[in-house]
């Protein structure tokens, strides 16, 4: 065998130990349902065809626009909003000690009850939602970032102080980077937040929007669109995480690095 | 000249102003078993360009001194002056190295940027600063090591970039916390060294707080002793060892010898 091979077989090989039951899943499924004439239980060929027809080239990809629209704009104030607020509370002693009973009350008030109060609220349309995804995602990353800012080690607020920092600096330089790693642990579940409310909030009521799509494919017997509809989550949900973690690898790059030194001192 | 100025009891009596004093300093603890004294009546003052130790057992109240030399932490009575007048926060002209270099430096930095931090406070111009990042790097010998991050760096290395950072913006007093504590006794020499070249290269005045009574008479004109519980001085020592001092030759003077027997019977008397 010529070396050059070698090192592209061991990436295969990798490759191969990760995905195998992936495939393996996919490939009972595709075998399994060939040829089913059961109206639940459609081939997976026919709801892979419906992917291409329907969410790729077809009507559908309004619905998926429409529903990146709403998570995108959501998360995003969810996560200023979270950050922010979080920040803010952390400086401000008095408001903080005041409200901290009142956020752990809303935090593990389960958000998609809120549905039918924003639906009075805001009615059915784009505001309902974005105002809906960035209440609930927001929590998370809120209380992360007070907790974070919290826990930042004495000596770095010492050094801080010592090097001549003023607040403003300080709570910039010093404090928001050192909480970091937890702010970020928190903005991770808010997407989770995100994405599940996004969804939510396209059932009732709505015009638009994959969760839309899904109801409605649902109550018209369709099961091959409200298949596609679902596997079309599971896209959005895998793609939102590897970008975030590809973009959480170059923010806390200094964090993992030092973690990996102090581990290898052990 | 320092000699000179400062009286047995170790307040100034010359004109010059003391850049640091301390006048009867009390510290007082609030803990569950009622209140503890740390500190108990400190009084001395440190002159321009001296390097002062103070030593003691751990427990001694070494590290609360400290922050209330730094203006870090009030005392409880007494007053912790900085050239003159009394520390309320930590002032422009102060320089502190503490302990853990592990949690004073700030990992998402690279050393330059940790070193330059201090400068961009101040306001200093770029080109400015880039010059004396350059400058205190070289002194502490880190001149390539700049673009690293601290983490990257070993133990004395990254002590050094605090060292450096503490230095940047030229500070009158340094003061520094058991800086070479949690370094491999080798890397502890080359250190202490260090730090009296670059006291000497920048005029700065120390305090050194540290519980190894050989470090303390190897670097000092002055080791003020502390004792345990409530921490009291209980006397000042001058070290009139010549200097530059040397790891060999200074220690073998049976002058060394005198003074590591005398500070070590005070420190373990109480």
């Amino acid at each position: 065998m010529p070396a050059n091979l070698l090192p592209y077989l061991r990436l295969a090989g990798t490759a191969l130990t990760r995905a195998w039951l992936f495939i393996v899943f996919f490939g009972v499924w595709w075998f399994w349902s060939a040829g089913s004439k059961n109206l639940y239980f459609p081939p997976l060929e026919s709801i892979v065809k419906a992917l291409w027809t329907q969410w790729a080239t077809g009507p559908a990809r309004a619905e998926l626009a429409s529903s990146l629209e709403h998570l995108i704009v959501g998360y995003v104030i969810a996560a200023c909003l979270g950050i922010g607020i979080g920040a803010a509370l952390w400086s401000l002693r008095y408001a903080r000690e005041a409200t901290s009973p009142y956020l752990y009350f809303l935090y593990v008030l389960p958000a998609p009850v809120l549905v039918p109060a924003a639906l009075t609220l805001f009615g059915i349309g784009f505001t309902m939602k974005v105002v809906l995804i960035a209440f609930a995602a927001m929590w998370p990353t809120l209380l992360n970032t007070m907790d974070g800012m919290r826990g930042v080690d004495t000596v770095k607020l010492d050094t801080s102080k010592s090097l001549g920092l003023p607040r403003w600096r300080n709570l910039l330089q010093v404090v928001l980077p050192a909480a970091a790693p937890q702010i970020v642990a928190g903005l991770r579940n808010s997407l989770q937040v995100a994405i599940i409310l996004m969804v939510v909030s396209e059932w009732v009521a709505s015009t638009d929007g994959i969760g839309y799509y899904i109801v409605n494919a649902q109550e018209s017997f369709d099961y091959v669109d409200l298949w596609s509809g679902i596997i079309v989550l599971a896209i959005i949900g895998v793609v939102a995480n590897l970008l975030f973690v590809a973009v959480e690898n170059r923010v806390l790059y200094w964090h993992y690095g030092a973690r990996a030194v102090e581990g290898a001192s052990r | 000249m320092t000699e000179r100025d400062i009286t047995e009891s170790g307040v100034a009596s010359g004109t010059a102003t003391p850049v640091v004093s301390l006048r009867q300093v009390r510290k007082v603890y609030g803990s569950a078993a009622g209140p503890r004294t740390a500190l108990q009546d400190i009084t001395f003052d440190v002159a321009r360009g001296e390097f002062a130790c103070v030593v003691g057992p751990s427990g001694a109240g070494k590290t609360t001194l400290l922050r209330c030399l730094a203006g870090l932490m009030p005392p409880t009575s007494g007053e912790a002056m900085f050239e003159g007048a009394p520390l309320r926060s930590v002032p422009a002209g102060i320089g502190v190295v503490f302990q853990d270099y592990g949690r004073s430096l700030f990992p998402w930095l690279s050393v330059v940027r940790n070193v330059d931090l201090p400068l961009r406070v101040r306001g200093v111009a770029r080109a400015e600063r880039a010059a004396r990042v350059a400058e205190v790097l070289t002194s502490v010998g880190l001149a390539d090591a700049g673009r690293h991050y601290p983490w990257q760096l070993s133990g004395g290395m990254q002590q050094r970039v605090a060292i450096a950072r503490a230095l940047a913006y030229r500070p009158d007093l340094l003061l520094m916390d058991e800086p070479f504590a949690s370094v491999d006794a080798q890397t502890r020499f080359e250190l202490e060294d260090l730090i009296l070249r670059v006291r000497d290269e920048f005029g700065v005045t120390v305090v050194f707080v540290t519980h190894d009574i050989d470090e303390a008479i190897y670097l000092a004109d002055r080791v003020i002793a502390i004792s345990k519980s409530p921490g009291v001085v209980t006397e000042i020592v001058d070290i009139t060892l010549p200097r530059p001092r040397d790891q060999i030759e200074t220690k073998r003077d049976p002058a060394f010898a005198a003074y590591r027997e005398h500070l070590l019977g005070l420190v373990m008397s109480r």
